[in-house]
């Protein structure tokens, strides 16, 4: 229990002080896998051997004396969608079950050459669409504080995993939400950090413009030490910004005195369950007793993001999914002529979800229904943009639930529009393209409530800043879900 | 021809051309020809999950570049979109190009039909990515079992130019696709090798009744790679439609395939089943902003391009014709302009440049590149002629010799005595014995008769083998004549 509890300092220190080697530790990190996984499903493939290559090869650092980094030695796991030289990505679709990139995703390249040991790939809605990886196309992910209960999605798999200390960190993908709600859903830290400032080269797009990698952690200060190695320009990737990168881990201080937080008014609206609000209420109340200033705001049109999100997205994605189509790699449905073997193979390999998004994001595009739908959603999508830039004058961060209830039952949610509602609150972060991180702020009937922080572009650090003071004066991360008790 | 007195052809081309930059578009693999099936490859351009676009900045500098010597408007701020449709030659079943806001518009180039000069405009030029090419395993894509992709060319930078409807000819779209292709060899922007598919042509074609306003409508025929192609598709094409239109029916709108081996075109798609590409801005990458010290510095690039050439030849008093033929083939000019520094009288380099050197490469199927002869050897031999040193009969033979073993002029004149004799002693006693042989035209000569002069000089010649002053012997002889 102490070791797979432990923080990323922790572990690091015991590392280096030579309490216990890197492949020892590694071996308690799978060996936790092993047991827990049957109930979690968090994991699409565990990568024993690549770990313990890694492993050895951090012992072997720390036996001549050498000097390793934060993660070296540590026991890392990737969502399914970034791409590892060698090792099956899958995206959680069958269209891509057996492929097997020849390359590596530029976060997949950062955490090698910081020594991080890879553990497996981590479950998740098909293609990143959905928000419970119920729309997984092998099979849904159990939250560990219920597993009756869905852990949130799409990164579903890299928030359970986490929850349930089967790994110390991991790496998810947030396009409208998907690494913030299930951070949420499943009591864990998850920053969504400014598009552009993790590279996407090697992640499976599913919506360009919006998608972005972050981190997973237990804790506020694991969170930003990962980001530390994983944020930074990339020339591969065009999108990617050119900044001079601070050490974020710098910005851990237990100080909110005169800190501006705006609450805008229309996350607070209908739609949200009245103990979620209560607790973020509660949260509101404590950033006021540590002096910072809270003032209520409002982003007028924040009712549009919805719609302009689920007509951007979806665009994107038929563009970017028309790629698999049975021709080079993935799979192919066998057919007598090449547009069956086109259709066959999209009409097996992609699931429900995918399928609905496709055709929207077709139609969007259609001639004679451009104007009317993709161009007005880029119009009201820079309102959105205008209305944080304006609050943004007056704050330096906004607070909102990250969901408006928490994680529901599996199965529970079949209607898609009842499902894209969970994303209210984080989707128009998206859209603008800000930072926002989702730490644990309470518990509603033993499940984990998340709040939301947002702020301007590339201002992660003050993030961290209000959410590591919220966590020092808070409780809620050292609680631990009931199933990890019998872990020894 | 039905066509000729009753309808009115109206004419635009789409030009692709494949730039010459060293790697492709958005990665770093080669743009070379040929290779090993799936050897110019990497994940980008194979469009594998994940991957994303980098933009070769060398492939904007050559579109700003053929824009400029198309006389194009360079856009400060253009964009990339997508254009999607399905095919197993475009891995991503999207092709990267430029739509509502491309990086060149609104330029022009003059065209010159039987000393006709007509201005044809050029509406935008584009770049997008290429794509590759299906590999049948049959004769033709019906007989094959099983087919394959070449992803060797999938991201070879294209420039699409795109003229206006201003060709009213067979004849003007010759011309303006050979000035075109002139430019875009000259200013450098691609090898311009047909015959390894670097410039393809769609044609647009209608008719319309002479003296009509409104356009007809036309027809699309795709992928043209010949000017020999485009000449009878258009003929046909032509044909085709003025059939039609006599019968008192309807071109239809449509996108039409030419069968090179029947010589005919035939409907590939109709207006109705025309793509809808659905374009859409490309998200991975950041619209092109290009500032003008940008655009100066690809201006400082540019070379002199053909028509500034031809008037510049025509300066120096080569004929309109001769200026055409040698700027018509870059090598050719090279070679020229590489002798004209050293060379003076530039209309008669023009004449042997354009004559016995081309015939000698010609028959040689060899081009000025390889030429064995160079500019300044070249250079040499109209030297020796100017000095009088060898006739230009002789010289005719020396540049053979020249040509067949790269020696200099001066070592073949030396080597082989073919020095013109210049000596006036010498001539004299050739001349004199000329004179006591042949009586009888010495007789009519003095007897007003001009013309036994020629057989007098002839007969000096014959004695010298050529290699008699022409000038030296006609002073002698009609000084000796009339003594
Ligand atoms: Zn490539």
């Amino acid at each position: 229990m102490k070791v797979i509890n432990s923080s990323l300092d922790e572990l690091h220190k015991l590392l280096i002080h030579k309490e216990i080697s890197s492949v020892e530790l590694t071996k308690i990190f799978l060996k936790h896998i092993k047991q827990k996984e049957p109930d979690l499903k968090a994991f699409i493939s565990v990568t024993e051997n690549v770990a313990l290559e890694q492993a050895a090869a951090t012992d072997k650092k720390l036996a001549a004396n050498e000097k390793i980094g934060i993660l070296e030695g540590i026991p890392v796991a990737l969502k399914d969608n970034m791409c590892t030289k060698g090792i099956g990505t899958t995206c959680g679709s069958r269209i891509l079950e057996n492929f097997i990139p020849p390359y590596d995703a530029t976060v997949t390249e950062l955490l090698k050459g910081s020594g991080a040991v890879l553990a497996g790939k981590l479950n998740m809605d098909e293609f990143a669409m959905g928000s419970s990886t119920e729309n997984s196309g092998f099979f849904t992910t159990a939250n560990p504080w219920d597993l009756t209960r869905v852990p949130g999605g799409s990164s579903g798999g890299s928030a359970s995993s986490v929850a349930a200390r089967e790994v110390p960190y991991s790496l998810g993908s947030d396009t409208g939400g998907s690494i913030r709600q299930p951070a949420a859903f499943c009591g864990v830290v998850g920053l969504k950090p400014t598009y552009g400032l993790v590279s996407r080269y090697g992640l499976v797009a599913f919506a360009s413009s919006l998608d972005q990698i972050g981190p997973l952690t237990k804790t506020v200060s694991d969170n930003a030490t990962v980001l530390n190695a994983i944020a930074g320009h990339d020339p591969k990737d065009s999108t990617s910004i050119p900044f001079i990168k601070p050490n974020y881990t710098q910005f851990l201080e237990n100080n909110v005195k005169g800190l501006r937080i705006g609450v805008p008014r229309e996350f607070f609206g209908e739609g949200l369950d009245p103990a979620v609000e209560k607790i973020i209420l509660q949260a509101i109340q404590i950033y006021e007793k540590m002096g910072a200033i809270i003032e209520e705001c409002s982003l007028p049109h924040m009712e549009y993001a919805m719609p302009t999100y689920y007509i951007i997205a979806p665009a994107e994605c038929s563009s970017n999914l028309a790629r698999y189509d049975g021709v080079s790699y993935g799979y192919r449905a066998e057919a007598e002529d090449m547009i069956e073997m086109y259709k066959k193979t999209r009409a097996e390999g992609f699931g429900q979800e995918v399928k609905r998004r496709i055709m929207l994001g077709t139609y969007a595009l259609s001639s004679g229904y451009y104007d009317a739908y993709y161009l007005k959603a880029q119009k009201v999508r820079t309102l959105i943009k205008e209305d944080f830039d304006n609050v943004f004058t007056r704050f330096d961060a906004l607070i909102s639930p990250t969901a408006p209830t928490v994680a529901y039952k599996m199965g529970e949610k079949s209607d898609p529009l009842a499902m894209y509602m969970g994303d209210v609150y984080t989707i128009p972060v998206n859209l603008a393209g800000l930072p926002a991180i989702s730490i644990p702020a309470g518990f509603v009937e033993g499940m984990p409530v998340g709040m939301q922080l947002i702020s301007k572009h590339f201002n992660e650090g003050l993030l961290y800043r209000a959410a590591y003071a919220f966590e020092q004066s808070t409780d809620h991360h050292k609680t631990i879900p009931a199933l990890l008790g019998e872990v020894d | 021809m039905t066509f000729r007195d009753k309808y009115e052809i109206v004419c635009g081309v789409e030009t692709h051309v494949e730039m010459l930059t060293k790697t492709k578009i958005f990665c770093g693999c080669t743009t070379e020809f040929g290779g090993e099936q799936n050897t110019h490859v990497c994940p980008v351009c194979l469009g594998l999950p994940g991957v994303l676009p980098v933009l070769n900045k060398e492939v904007v500098n050559l579109a700003i570049k053929a824009g400029l010597a198309l006389n194009c408007e360079i856009a400060d701020f253009s964009k990339f979109d997508r254009k999607n449709y399905y095919y197993p030659d475009l891995p991503k079943n999207y092709q990267t190009s430029q739509y509502d806001l491309p990086i060149c518009k609104g330029g022009a180039l003059e065209i010159s039909v039987n000393g006709q000069k007509k201005t044809i405009g050029i509406t935008r030029a584009h770049m997008e990515e290429d794509a590759g090419k299906l590999v049948h395993s049959g004769e033709t894509i019906s007989t094959s079992v099983s087919s394959g992709v070449d992803y060797n060319r999938t991201g070879v930078p294209l420039l699409e130019i795109v003229s206006e409807p201003d060709m009213r000819s067979i004849d003007e779209v010759l011309a303006y696709l050979e000035e075109l292709i002139q430019i875009i060899d000259y200013a450098g922007i691609s090898d311009c090798k047909m015959e390894q598919g670097s410039i393809r042509f769609d044609i647009n074609v209608s008719l319309r009744p002479i003296g009509s306003e409104q356009f007809g409508i036309r027809s699309e025929t795709k992928n043209l790679n010949s000017f020999n192609s485009v000449r009878r598709c258009m003929e046909y094409e032509i044909e085709r439609q003025a059939e039609l239109l006599d019968e008192g029916g309807q071109v239809v709108q449509e996108t039409r395939t030419w069968d090179e081996g029947k010589g005919i075109t035939l409907s590939l798609r109709s207006k109705e089943e025309a793509h809808d590409y659905r374009y859409f801005p490309e998200p991975d990458l950041l619209p092109l902003v290009i500032d003008k010290d940008w655009i100066e510095k690809i201006r400082e690039t540019l070379p002199e391009l053909p028509s500034a050439k031809r008037e510049r030849l025509q300066s120096l008093g080569l004929s309109e014709y001769d200026a055409k033929v040698i700027v018509s083939w870059k090598p050719m000019a090279n070679f020229f302009d590489k002798a004209l520094d050293n060379f003076a009288d530039a209309k008669i380099l023009a004449n042997w440049v354009t004559g016995d050197l081309s015939g000698l490469l010609n028959a040689k199927n060899s081009s000025f590149e390889e030429s064995p002869i160079t500019p300044q050897q070249l250079v040499g031999l109209l030297k020796l002629i100017q000095k009088g040193e060898i006739s230009g009969k002789i010289a005719k033979s020396v540049i053979e010799e020249m040509f067949d073993t790269g020696k200099d002029a001066e070592v073949i004149v030396k080597e082989k005595g073919l020095a013109q004799i210049s000596d006036e002693g010498e001539l004299e006693k050739i001349i004199t014995g000329v004179i006591s042989a042949n009586a009888k035209s010495v007789a009519d000569y003095q007897a007003g008769k001009e013309s036994a002069l020629g057989f007098l000089v002839g007969q000096v010649m014959k004695a010298t083998k050529g290699q008699a002053n022409p000038g030296l012997v006609n002073k002698i002889l009609r000084a000796k004549l009339s003594e």
